[in-house]
């Protein structure tokens, strides 16, 4: 039931009691914007911590070569172990069923230029498996074919940023960069989460960067995304088999960590999970604990504003005030305080976290900020505490015998 | 109007009991202006207290207006009070937030009337004061006796059957205290039943009837001629 009359005495209360209000406003402010910055800053963290393994695709197994540490067969430590195309076709070819995605890599660092423009980037030459391993989005044109690979073609795929340096203002799709004094065409424009590095890449075709910068059929690494359907454990076991095969490939000691290096990142993304569930139970811990605070404030606030009011409400009982009528005045004022102390507080949290986000940065922190459902489950947990808080003291109040409470102190 | 038979009260302190009325009977009929006098612990404001059931009695009985005033729980107690009882106070008890109308119409509040009717019901006892011209004026923008006068105009407000003062002129000066007594003797002449407390003879020769407590008895019940206020304002 709607009382304006009710209400008029609580607004009235509140405008004149300037003071009180401000203070247990203030309170409660502070503590929720105590909340949402440590729930955005841990939000935040929570982000970075995600966005680490966001840009690749996270069944994908790295091959890397190295150097032999250990001697084995009659080999002395030392050698050095070079993957070739041939290792990329025993893995698709043996290992077929197991395999979603498999790409070879090559490594190169290139200047480039386009009219006056000039800058040095990452070259990679990649097969068309590439793009789904990368988590390459391409927004324009289009990714390196088998087709290319086959002809050898002088075609590349740039970054945003790399589009963005050199055709300043202009459509780089179709025209020619120069790479190290060749002309390479530019066939397509991509876009990647993984930052600003990962959108400063050249891709070309495998075949080319082959005869182009060596004339060999040399492999820098092999990237195999495995059959998602495999379970955690089916991965495992997976990438270790692999290990196994290729160091019986390579004559190499089953002890040997350097010469062949096999990354599964399911094993990564599994402890990182770990971390994000713990980060996301403590997140939870404190969230409650700066809540939990706040509602004691207030409902200290409310015990301190009612032994204030004891002489008003003795006299107001005195002219008739009935006990539900002090119970109502007492908890309109206690949840309209709270309810819109608490959602400036939020705004302001909020503000905050929108101002210095981006500077957070450098201290893992990505995109602080609260959700939306956050934001309203907050809101309805303040408005219930601050009724719990303003109850029982109102109870309380509505307690005072008037005698008492009119005795002259 | 007014019944009392065989009340005792007392209260606790400690281990024992202080027993601060011992048996009073009262009967106070409509129009009357009655004075209860003691000295300090005779038991007078713990009486007044129980007839304005701001206080329990623990023995005895006690009718209101032919209403038996037993058992009250607080809301009982709370339409009671608002129905019978008009009180006015020593130290005025006013709302310091409210002006002097709001103050006035806030047992109208309590009574249920519509803010317009309250307002107007309120500025006419405020008149009959004489205080309209202060209507929105804070508490303590006012003199003592304007705050007393904006009190009884407050226990005015409710149309009670009876009112109660308790040292309504003890916070104020004699020149005051006069000029509030004459105003309580016109009201007393309308036919407004009053029961006063006070340790003051000249306030009580303003009344009709004087009762005087000792320990807790009544000493003395007698009619007096009454001086009137207006002489010395």
């Amino acid at each position: 039931m709607f009382d304006l009359d009710l209400w008029r005495e609580v607004f009235q209360s509140m405008n004149m009691n300037k003071t009180r209000t401000l203070l247990s406003g203030f309170t409660v402010a502070f503590a929720i914007l105590l909340f949402t910055l440590l729930f955005g800053i841990a939000n935040g963290l929570e982000n970075t911590f995600n966005g680490f393994f966001k840009d690749d695709a996270t069944n994908t197994i790295f091959i890397n070569s190295g150097q032999t540490t250990k001697p084995f067969k009659g080999f002395k430590a030392g050698r050095k172990i070079q993957f070739k195309n041939e290792d990329y076709q025993y893995i698709k070819d043996d290992y077929g069923n197991k395999v979603q995605y498999i790409t070879s890599r090559i490594y190169k660092n290139l200047p480039a230029s386009y009219k006056n423009e000039k800058s040095s980037y990452s070259v990679r030459g990649v097969h068309p498996d590439h793009q789904f391993l990368e988590k390459t989005l391409v927004y324009n044109g289009r990714y390196i074919s088998e087709k290319d690979i086959q002809e050898k073609s002088k075609v590349i795929v740039i970054g945003r940023l790399v589009a963005e340096d050199l055709f300043i203002g202009e459509e780089a799709l179709g025209k020619y960069i120069n790479l190290a004094g060749i002309q390479y065409k530019v066939v397509g424009e991509y876009r990647d989460d993984g930052g600003d590095d990962e959108e400063r890449i050249i891709y070309m075709p495998l075949a080319t960067a082959q005869q182009v910068y060596g004339n060999n059929d040399y492999v820098d690494q092999i990237n195999v995304g495995y059959n998602p359907a495999m379970n955690y454990d089916q991965a495992l076991s997976f990438s270790s088999m692999l290990t196994k095969q290729l160091k019986k490939r390579f004559n190499v000691s089953p002890r040997d960590q350097r010469a062949i290096r096999v990354r599964n990142m399911a094993e990564a993304s599994k402890n990182v999970n770990k971390m994000t569930g713990v980060l996301g139970i403590l997140i939870l811990v404190i969230g409650m604990g700066t809540l939990i605070a706040g509602i004691v404030g207030i409902a200290n606030i409310m015990i301190f504003v009612v032994k204030e009011r004891t002489k008003e409400l003795g006299i107001r009982k005195a002219l008739g005030a009935q006990p539900k009528s002090i119970v109502a005045m007492i908890m309109i004022e206690a949840v309209l305080v709270t309810a819109i102390a608490g959602y400036f507080g939020l705004l302001l949290g909020m503000g905050v976290l929108e101002l210095i986000g981006d500077s957070l940065k450098k201290y893992f922190i990505t995109d602080p900020s609260v959700s939306t459902g956050l934001i309203i489950g907050a809101t309805i947990i303040l408005v219930i505490s601050g009724a719990i808080a303003g109850y029982l003291p109102a109870k309380r109040a509505s307690k005072i015998k008037p005698i008492v409470a009119l005795r002259d102190d | 109007m007014l019944e009392i038979k065989q009340l005792h009260k007392s209260y606790p302190i400690g281990k024992d009991k202080l027993h601060v009325l011992k048996g009073i009977d009262l009967s106070v009929q409509s129009g009357e202006l009655v004075a209860i006098m003691g000295s300090s612990g005779s038991g007078k404001s713990t009486l007044l207290n129980i007839i304005g059931m701001l206080d329990e009695l623990d023995e005895g009985t006690y009718t209101l207006d032919n209403v038996p005033i037993v058992n009250l729980n607080e809301k009982k107690a709370a339409q009671y009070r608002n129905k019978f009882l008009g009180f006015i106070f020593q130290s005025f008890n006013l709302i310091n937030y409210k002006n002097a109308v709001e103050n006035v119409a806030l047992p109208l509040y309590y009574q249920g009337f519509k803010r317009k009717e309250r307002m107007e019901k309120a500025m006419f006892h405020l008149k009959k004061v004489g205080l309209e011209n202060w209507a929105h004026h804070l508490p303590n923008e006012l003199s003592g006796g304007q705050k007393q006068r904006v009190a009884i105009a407050r226990a005015l407000a409710a149309e009670p059957k009876l009112l109660l003062a308790d040292e309504p002129t003890g916070a104020l000066d004699t020149k005051t205290s006069y000029e509030i007594m004459d105003f309580i003797q016109e009201l007393n002449d309308e036919g407004k039943t009053i029961l006063i407390v006070t340790h003051e003879e000249d306030i009580a020769n303003m009344c009709k009837r004087i009762v005087r407590l000792k320990d807790g008895v009544i000493m003395e019940d007698k009619f007096v001629e009454q001086v009137r206020a207006s002489q010395y304002v």
